[in-house]
């Protein structure tokens, strides 16, 4: 048991346990705080696969951004929150059921895949490699990613602007 | 060093977790919370196999930033929609919108 595999059930442990909370705990705004221990528990994880770019932008956009997002919609929306009400429907228990099977077959099906039984960590980065630099250059570079990069940009842009279309009140009705 | 399939049996575990959120909440921002589950597990995946697989390569890490994009997306528009919703009906009950039924 080396101290990376010790690190990874820490931080997996907590982002499994905190993912069950936001699902079952009564209060929404609860929820809202479980879902960012959650994207901190997977940032985490981020990190430990050397992905640091990668862990920094889920901190920056989503616990930065969304779970902000999510926050304010739960305290705009509080009237009908109904937080002494059961936060589950009738039938959680068949919801339980179909969770538990999904991850059954995604688990088989995983099994069947060569590469699972491997007892082998990452394979070691080169020395000196600079992942993010790398990654810098080919979202911007046109023989790279700069189309993907784009059009992910122009989808927010017309994604923010139906969001203030479809929340904005109409005044003149 | 840590095997892949640990990462992949928390990313399915998470998956998991946030469908049976999206199927038994009853409230509709809860279960855009389960969606974003979801999408992270889907991340962790993507992050995994880059790792693991092709290091040399950008192509994974890419990927991931633009499902990171897609997710903002769909939680402006998602909330939009249940902030409009609960204007009009005052609720955001997922049961009791059922104003398209006939």
């Amino acid at each position: 048991m080396t101290t990376m595999k010790v690190l990874f059930l820490i931080f997996a442990a907590a982002t499994l346990g905190s993912a069950f909370m936001v699902v079952t705990t009564k209060k929404m705004i609860h929820a809202a705080f479980w879902l960012i221990a959650t994207l901190f528990g997977v940032a985490a994880l981020y990190a430990l696969l050397n992905a640091g770019f990668i862990a920094m932008v889920q901190i920056v956009v989503y616990v930065g951004a969304i779970a902000i997002l999510f926050i304010f919609a739960v305290m705009l929306t509080r009237k009908d929150l109904r937080d002494s009400a059961k936060p589950l429907n009738a039938n959680w228990s068949s919801a339980a059921l179909l969770a538990v099977l999904s991850f059954g077959g995604l688990y088989l099906l995983l099994s069947q895949w060569a590469g699972f039984s491997s007892t082998e960590g990452a394979p070691v980065l080169a020395s000196g490699m600079d992942t993010i630099g790398q990654l810098g250059e080919a979202l911007v570079s046109p023989n790279a990613y700069l189309l993907p990069f784009e059009v992910a940009s122009v989808l927010l842009l017309a994604a923010l602007i139906g969001a203030v279309y479809v929340a904005n009140e109409a005044k003149n009705k | 060093m840590i095997p892949i399939s640990w990462y992949l049996i928390v990313a399915a575990a998470l998956f998991s977790i946030g469908l049976f959120g999206v199927l038994a909440r009853k409230n509709a921002v809860a279960i855009l919370l389960g969606v974003e589950l979801m999408l992270n597990a889907v991340n962790i995946n993507l992050v995994t196999f880059w790792r693991y697989n092709a290091p040399e390569t950008v192509t994974g890490q890419v990927f991931a930033i633009i499902v990171f994009a897609v997710a903002a997306a769909e939680v402006a528009v998602g909330l939009a929609l249940i902030i409009s919703i609960y204007r009009n009906r005052k609720t955001v009950v997922a049961d009791e919108l059922d104003m398209m039924k006939w």
